[in-house]
């Protein structure tokens, strides 16, 4: 197990070989203190969880990894490397890659150009091979759409590969999404609220697949949610954030069992109950 | 989906666009139709080529650009100074003015590539960095404001003396070459030369204007584009006083007509090659991605700074190759032909033909031109003036019936998009123990349904 003992301090030794390293993360907007001073390491090849309650900060904390925010200060290494203040597109050839907790496809364009659009900068061909149609342009955009296509079949999206990507139901875009985000080749996957808006069999469905994924992609993920049903399942290790701060971290039980986790998600004798049923 | 991939799309394509070259240049050989038509045919062809450009950079990229006609300015008027010095030498040399134009798109690209290869931008912030450990922030502010401007003033003075040097030795080899030849030899080589440099120049300078404003969301972008095109506009109503030849409001004069039919169908022909080429290619895939969802395409690791500057810049092109062969369609320049209310014309073209379409953006040219002009033959005696009624009307309409365009981003014949060669997707076998997590499950079908 990782060591997450002590809360509030900042990872400065490798026990184990480490993925992503935050430390003393804050973000301001204007005079809110969005996330403060928030710690965290996430270990190689493993499933952690970042949960909270609403407006706890955790989305904040994905946008600030991934480089859409810039954080008011600390520090996020990924690989024993700083990538904060780096550019999102910098950061996703680092081997980041992501979901969002509202779908965010590129909705007017079909499902094979949605995987094979994340090919684009670590597989793809010059501009002026794509223009004259010369040098590895073919060999290249044979080798694109064909991975974009296997992609799509470990998804089921292998038929489906013509459709305009916002005429899919809404399971099919989650997995689409998740799919597109594999393509970009990640060795740390961020899905934020993956079970967002799914029924209890879909959910089922995800918690498989989540795994599936770990396993046959061989990367780390880290992922919100909501539904303690779903972290609860698969997380070996949690997080908790509340008003932008780390409040609890552990293994699923030692969480269950938390008393500053069952205050924060809801304050009453109902909350443990809750969390104990799921 | 059987069907098209029987017939190689090309077929259909290639016949239509020989059909049309050869009615056109036989209703003109056999007078069937007026050297005015002619020339309204020609017109038509030329605005599809900047149009095209447009719609690259709003349609597929999703930019807001009312400047568009500043960079067919630049073009028209670029390659119409090359032209005018071979035949009326205004500078001094026959192909002066062509070797000042290489020589200072040398010296810009030298300035580009020096920035970008020392990567100045990011010295910058380290200097910053390193200059706010020793003294107060806005010290270190000013420090580095200092420093990088005299960073950009030398790379700017190694630009200019790259281009200085580059004159004198494209000069002499133009001199060496292209004066030799015979007139009838050399005109069409030196045309095309003013008509692509006419091109890169205007690409060049959408890129610089690019790239800062290119980071403004897409309305704001919108309005900075304007103010590009205004500060256009009033340069060359005072051209005069830089380059006498220009002749500022008074208009450009005696630029030789080249520009036949055929130069405007291969201009239009190459434009659309070129233009679908980069659509299907990785590139262009990650322009579209742009267009639909910019933190999308960050997050799968498209740089869309550069993404937005690169199809402004093939916009800025395609518009300065138009613009080249208005120039030489009338031998004719007057600032007011670019002015803003000409510069919504593409605009007005690509939003009618379809957003995202290229053959719509070809076929809605020709519609433009065929309503404008038609509409002077069918109107009454007196009753001209009414076309600018019932065009808008007409446009209404379209808009109202039809938000999309008249194609939406469908496209035909060769310019759709390719379909991958089938192949068989292999499914992977579950092992045991997986659940058949990754198929769709029966409800989200029903609850689609």
């Amino acid at each position: 197990m990782p060591d997450g003992h002590d809360l509030f301090m900042c990872p400065t030794h490798t026990d184990r070989e480490r993925t992503l390293d935050i430390c003393d993360l804050s973000k301001m907007f204007g005079g809110l203190r969005a996330v403060s001073d928030f710690t965290m390491s996430v270990p190689q090849d493993g499933l952690y969880g970042l949960i909270g309650p609403n407006g706890a900060g955790k989305t904040t904390v994905f946008n600030m990894i991934t480089g859409i925010y810039e954080p008011s200060d600390g520090s996020i290494q990924f690989a024993g490397k700083e990538i904060n203040g780096l550019s999102p597109h910098v950061i996703t050839l680092a081997g980041i890659a992501r979901t969002f907790q509202n779908i965010r496809l590129f909705q007017n364009l079909n499902v094979l150009d949605n995987v094979r659009i994340a090919f684009h900068q670590h597989a793809g061909h010059g501009l002026l091979e794509g223009i004259t149609r010369l040098g590895r342009f073919g060999q290249r955009e044979r080798v694109i759409t064909e991975s974009a296509q296997d992609l799509l079949a470990v998804f089921g999206l292998q038929d489906r590969q013509f459709e305009i990507a916002k005429n899919l139901p809404y399971g099919a875009q989650r997995r689409l999404e998740i799919a597109r985000a594999l393509a970009a080749e990640p060795r740390l996957l961020l899905l934020d609220e993956p079970a967002a808006g799914m029924n209890p069999a879909e959910t089922e469905e995800l918690m498989a697949m989540i795994h599936f994924i770990r396993d046959r992609f061989k990367l780390t993920i880290l992922l919100i949610e909501h539904q303690m049903r779903v972290v609860m399942g698969i997380c070996e290790w949690i997080t908790v954030m509340d008003f932008g701060q780390v409040i609890a971290r552990g293994t699923p039980r030692d969480i269950q069992n938390n008393e500053k986790v069952v205050e924060a998600y809801l304050g009453t004798q109902v909350g443990r109950e809750r969390l104990h049923a799921s | 989906m059987r069907l098209r991939r029987a017939i190689p799309t090309w077929l259909p394509t290639l016949l239509v666009a020989i059909l049309l070259f050869v009615a056109v240049s036989w209703a003109k050989s056999t007078d069937r139709i007026t050297v005015y038509w002619f020339q309204v045919i020609q017109l038509a062809a030329i605005t599809a080529i900047s149009a095209l450009g447009l719609n690259l950079i709003y349609g597929f990229n999703g930019q807001f650009s009312l400047g568009h006609i500043g960079f067919y300015a630049i073009g028209a008027y670029g390659s119409a100074l090359v032209t005018k010095d071979y035949m009326a030498t205004w500078s001094g040399n026959p192909v002066g003015a062509l070797s000042w134009m290489m020589a200072a798109q040398l010296g810009l690209v030298a300035v580009l590539g020096i920035v970008s290869g020392l990567r100045i931008g990011d010295r910058r912030k380290t200097l910053h960095a390193w200059a706010t450990k020793y003294v107060l922030p806005h010290e270190a502010r000013t420090i580095t404001a200092v420093a990088s401007l005299l960073m950009l003033m030398v790379i700017v003075a190694i630009g200019a003396a790259i281009a200085w040097v580059a004159q004198k030795a494209l000069l002499a080899l133009l001199v060496a070459t292209l004066l030799r030849l015979s007139q009838e030899t050399a005109q069409p080589i030196l045309f095309a030369l003013a008509l692509l440099n006419g091109g890169t120049m205007a690409a060049l300078i959408s890129y610089l204007v690019g790239l800062p404003l290119l980071r403004l969301g897409s309305d704001y972008f919108g309005i900075a584009t304007l103010g590009f095109a205004i500060m256009v506009y009033t340069a060359l109503q005072n051209s005069d006083m830089v380059i006498e030849t220009m002749k500022g409001a008074r208009g450009m004069v005696a630029i030789p007509r080249w520009t036949n039919w055929g130069w405007v169908f291969a201009g239009l022909v190459l434009a659309l090659i070129l233009m679908r080429n980069l659509i299907y290619s990785s590139h262009g895939r990650a322009i579209k991605s742009v267009r639909e969802d910019e933190i999308a395409a960050q997050s799968m690791g498209v740089d869309i700074t550069r993404m937005k500057a690169l199809a402004f810049a093939f916009g800025g092109f395609f518009a300065g190759i138009a613009g080249g062969l208005y120039a030489h369609l009338y031998g004719f320049l007057h600032p007011s032909t670019f002015s803003l209310v000409r510069g919504f014309d593409p605009l007005i073209i690509i939003v009618f033909g379809g957003l995202g379409s290229m053959t719509g953006t070809v076929v809605a040219s020709a519609m433009f031109a065929l309503v404008i002009e038609g509409l002077r033959v069918v109107l009454p005696q007196g009753f001209e003036d009414w076309r600018f009624v019932i065009y808008p009307v007409l446009l209404l309409l379209v808009m109202l019936l039809r938000q999309q365009g008249l194609l939406g981003t469908n496209e035909w014949g060769w310019l759709r998009a390719p379909l991958p060669p089938e192949r068989d997707i292999p499914v992977p076998a579950r092992q045991p123990g997986t659940p058949q997590v990754v198929t769709a499950s029966v409800e989200e079908e029903i609850s689609h349904a």
